[in-house]
């Protein structure tokens, strides 16, 4: 697959802009930081996917209203972080000044290599700057570039090393290393301001991709033709068709389900040896392609993840769950991925059957019903449970003798004794212990220590008993639906909706819950919706900045 | 005028250099420092002083840890034995506390950032700008790095370093990557006998320059919301040039730097002998780090207060058994815990060593440093914010008294992060909001 910027260059460049300056035009500039993976992607998309690039090394950024894309918004960039970002940027445009890659990604040919060539030089980081900034850069911009280029080609006797030059300073840039979000006053709305065309295709790609415009959606931000509602409906379903939007769904679940955590699970080799480093990073991957298959490529609710029995496993991760499947010689290919499907007598049922699940939210050695249930609450009810209260006495439970109690039940009954735990524990506990048919390696499981282990409880007033009751109780409980509706789209626009926008997703919640909670039609309501490109003028430096 | 300004970005470029590399034959390093190595010779300065924060999670056994006696003749109690081999280069503070004001107790958080900023938020996702940075505002300048952070849990977030309220500064947590980072290529040897500015290393510090010249026009356009976090981005682009500008500058001899052996291999994890060999990787770095220049500042972090340490075998985290071990009715207290805070208590001790063990003339590292040890809670079983241990070593190039036990029932933590910065020359009367708010330091820990 071609990269954008040799794309683009043998198209001639139709969105190619020399010497355009940006004029003032916006009334207010916001930024959100990218995430480690968008910058992958986005080097990816503009450069090939050969080059490599160890996003591993930069900062990730904290969670905020229970995503990282919250945060984003109310991040800045460190200087230990910046310090990661110039070495990544070293290494990305060493890879691209290579001889076998300038070659295709630097049309013109310079003047001389051992020196500066400031025409050929300016074709190159026009080109980078459009699709690295999501849009034009300006002429001042462009001759800052240029500059740079100039003197380092001069200084080191190198023309690429001018182009990696200026190429560095392209990528420690807050132009790249941020969204930046421009906007100004809504022409239709007055009281508000809304983005303005790069930043609506910017955030739009964000959103289903999970990475920067493509040219095609650059050119409809240059016309200024994405701004109306046709062209941005047409926009929205060519990016939800591309197969590109799976890099957008895999980035939203990861988020809304912490995956993030994976970084510092640890489980101890001794009691779980099974548990390697292997399936730990297979857990993550078991989710994702089971999202991606139900809610992609078969087109199905979102509520059907709960219930689902159909999943993907690798010979390591059948090993775990005690799965039979054939040993990974057997298999042959070099992706072990194996299509499966749990009968319907099995426990395994949904997402939160997965390890990704319930071995994320539980202790190194033994499961953790609190955790567990904390977690379904908080990621995927959107419901805060309230954080355990300070100077708690626990001496009546602590000083208790527990040696009788086999079953993780029987003492956290002990625990919520104490009137202070327990107004919080009766919130995570009860959902939580529907889970201990899974220990914390997500391994299968009927007795504790010997005894037989009690999944019954009570969710939202029905009472369950199991793991499958709870999963389809959880499944038509409109907090499911309701979550996930708030959470793409604060996802969307890195932010808690606003009072205007919360009714208009009341709206569709109903809706959609009717007729189906497809992922398509979600993202293409939301992406569709122009509020979605405004910002709310409830803060004071916004009023400001509408006088 | 700083080493950056007078390395303007085309000064470099395009100025005496014009494309070729210098080398500049230094004299033999002695002349540089006086007969006892702790000074300057031309100026007579002392070398400059160095500040570090060491945080440990969950605290200490209570009513196991605070010695009988105040001031300088007190014993460590048994719990504190591992602190023996530094007792006299430590002060250790009891019954100090962290105010809550009426709002949420943030457990694991609310505590540590009243100690390490002089403020409790709200909520734990609000912070703001830690002593470590007031710190090196002050005494800071000038170095290669800013500072250095390390967390010794494998978990980038294990930090509480922050410049202003956007964003801690994250830990690094590969003691190899962190070599490299420090004594890698990039490293400049106070003590060769020859310089030669790298070229490649002119040109990162012109393209930083240039994007620093970017600042005007871009703070012109930004939103009020945003303008702090834009500022604080272009802080950290000034923290970059200056390293680039410092690793282009002939660096001052330091007779004391030595280059460390590189580690055969690393093993990061939450195990205690994971940590063990993590944490001694790290203040090996760091005391290389300081000894050679490269900062003055560090933050070695031993993990977050929900401390995931554990000995192999067991089930949960140390964070988990504060709050499941039952105490021992005979002992009285939680033994695992107990075992686990000591294991702490050793740590700390490495790390003073460390420090310790580099000789500058007739004293050593140490004695030009100041520690700042702080833990989450009073007593983490209960999430207590009363009767915080505190530790500091070392005695600031002779502006800190040590071996001193002081008891200072009821008052505010923070008094102790106000101290420190005065005696590191911070021009600062008071520190802290609220009730955290003190004007008084501890006067008998200043020399």
């Amino acid at each position: 697959m071609r990269s954008m910027l040799q794309a683009s260059m043998l198209l001639s460049a139709a969105v190619m802009c020399i010497g355009v300056t940006m004029p003032r035009a916006w009334a207010e500039m916001t930024f959100v930081r990218i995430t480690p993976e968008q910058y992958q992607r986005t080097i990816h998309d503009v450069f090939g996917r050969t080059i490599k690039v160890d996003a591993d090394i930069v900062e990730t950024g904290f969670r905020d209203q229970g995503l990282l894309a919250i945060g984003a918004r109310k991040l800045t960039l460190t200087s230990a972080g910046l310090e990661s970002y110039e070495a990544l940027a070293q290494q990305i445009a060493a890879q691209v000044v290579e001889p076998q890659r300038v070659a295709t990604l630097i049309q013109c040919k310079p003047k001389k290599s051992d020196g500066a060539d400031d025409s050929c030089a300016a074709q190159f980081i026009e080109q980078a700057g459009l699709y690295l900034f999501s849009r034009p850069l300006s002429q001042s911009e462009l001759k800052m570039y240029v500059e740079t280029s100039h003197d380092s080609a001069e200084t080191l006797q190198d023309f690429s090393a001018g182009i990696s030059a200026a190429l560095v300073q392209m990528l420690i840039s807050p132009d790249f290393l941020f969204r930046v979000e421009q906007a100004y006053p809504d022409p239709d709305q007055p009281g508000k301001l809304r983005l303005d065309a790069y930043s609506t295709a910017s955030r739009l790609s964000s959103f289903l991709w999970d990475s920067a415009p493509d040219g095609e959606l650059l050119a409809t931000a240059k016309s200024g033709a994405i701004l109306s509602q046709r062209v941005l409906d047409e926009q929205v379903d060519r990016l939800l068709n591309s197969p590109r939007v799976e890099h957008g769904l895999r980035a939203f679940f990861s988020d809304m389900l912490g995956f993030d955590e994976f970084a510092t699970l640890s489980k101890d080799a001794s009691i779980f040896p099974k548990f390697t480093k292997d399936v730990q990073d297979a857990a993550r991957e078991q989710t994702l392609r089971t999202v991606v298959d139900q809610l992609l490529d078969k087109n199905k609710d979102y509520r059907e993840l709960f219930v689902t029995r159909e999943t993907f496993l690798t010979p390591a991760l059948a090993a775990l769950y005690g799965v039979p499947l054939p040993r990974s010689q057997e298999l042959g290919g070099a992706v072990p991925w194996v299509p499966y499907t749990y009968r319907d007598s099995d426990t395994h049922i949904g997402l939160l059957t997965h390890a990704s699940f319930v071995a994320l939210h539980s202790h190194p050695g033994k499961t953790s019903p609190t955790l567990r249930g904390k977690a379904l609450r908080e990621s995927l009810l959107c419901q805060k449970v309230p954080a355990p209260p300070g100077e708690v006495d626990f001496s009546n439970f602590e000083n208790a003798d527990q040696s009788q109690l086999k079953t993780v039940r029987e003492r956290l009954e002990r625990h919520a004794s104490e009137p202070m735990c327990a107004g919080c524990h009766k919130i995570t506990d009860p959902i939580g212990l529907a889970f201990e048919t899974f220990d914390s390696a997500a391994v299968p499981r009927t007795t504790e220590n010997g005894a037989p282990i009690d999944v019954s409880g009570e969710f939202s007033g029905k009472d369950f008993d199991g793991i499958v009751q709870l999963a389809n109780l959880i499944k038509d409980d409109p907090a499911a639906t309701s979550c996930l509706i708030t959470r793409a789209y604060s996802y969307g626009v890195a932010r808690a909706p606003s009072a205007q926008e919360r009714q208009w997703l009341d709206g569709l919640k109903v809706e959609l819950s009717e007729t189906g909670v497809k992922w398509r039609e979600l993202m293409r309501r939301i992406a569709s919706n122009k509020e979605f490109y405004t910002i709310p003028a409830s803060e004071p430096q916004r009023a400001d900045a509408l006088q | 005028m700083s080493i950056s300004e007078k390395l303007s970005r085309r000064n470099v470029l395009r100025g005496a250099l014009g494309g070729t590399a210098i080398t500049v034959a230094l004299p033999t390093l002695e002349c540089f420092l006086n007969t006892n190595g702790t000074a300057y010779a031309a100026t007579g300065a002392a070398l400059p002083p160095v500040f570090g924060t060491w945080f440990w999670g969950l605290g200490l056994a209570p009513g196991h840890w605070v010695p009988e006696k105040t001031g300088a003749n007190y014993e460590l109690p048994e719990h504190l034995a591992a602190l023996k081999p530094v007792k006299s280069k430590m002060n250790l503070f009891s019954g100090m506390q962290i105010f809550l004001d009426g709002k949420v107790n943030q457990n694991h958080y609310s505590g540590a950032q009243g100690q390490c900023t002089g403020m409790v938020s709200r909520n734990g996702s609000d912070y703001s700008t830690s002593i470590d940075t007031i710190i090196g505002d002050h005494i800071g300048k000038g170095t290669r790095f800013r500072s250095i952070e390390v967390g010794c849990d494998g978990d980038r977030k294990s930090t509480w370093s922050a410049r202003g309220e956007n964003g801690m500064n994250p830990a690094e947590i590969s003691p190899l990557a962190l070599y490299t980072r420090i004594f890698g290529p990039q490293f400049v040897d106070p003590n060769a006998a020859e310089f030669t500015p790298d070229s490649g290393t002119m040109v990162r510090h012109s393209v930083l320059s240039a994007v620093s010249d970017y600042r005007k026009s871009l703070m012109k356009e930004v939103s009020a919301t945003d303008r702090s976090r834009l500022d604080e981005y272009f802080t950290s682009v000034r923290d970059l040039e200056q390293k680039l500008a410092v690793e282009l500058e002939k660096p001052t001899p330091l007779p004391a730097c030595t280059v460390p052996e590189k580690f055969e291999g690393e093993d990061v994890g939450t195990l205690v002998g994971q940590t063990t060999t993590t944490h001694q990787q790290f203040t090996q770095l760091i005391a290389h780090a300081l000894s050679c220049g490269q900062t003055r500042i560090f933050n070695l972090s031993m993990g977050s207060g929900f401390s995931k340490l554990r000995e192999a075998g067991e089930a949960v985290t140390y964070h988990s058994l504060t709050h499941e071990e039952p105490v021992d009715p005979e002992l009285n207290y939680q033994p695992k815990c107990k075992w686990l805070a000591e294991q702490h208590m050793a740590f700390f001790t490495n790390l003073v060593q460390s420090l310790d063990s580099i000789q500058e003339g007739e004293g050593t590292l140490l004695d030009r440093a100041a520690i700042f040890a702080f833990t989450d809670h009073g007593e983490a079983r209960l999430h207590s914010m009363k009767d915080y241990p505190v530790f500091t070593a070392g005695s600031a190039g002779g502006r800190l008294k040590t071996g001193l036990h002081i008891s200072a029932p009821g008052d505010a933590a923070t008094r102790v992060g106000l101290t420190l910065q005065q005696a590191l020359g911070v021009p600062v009367g008071s520190w802290g909001t609220e009730s955290n708010r003190v004007t008084k330091p501890i006067s008998e820990m200043l020399a």
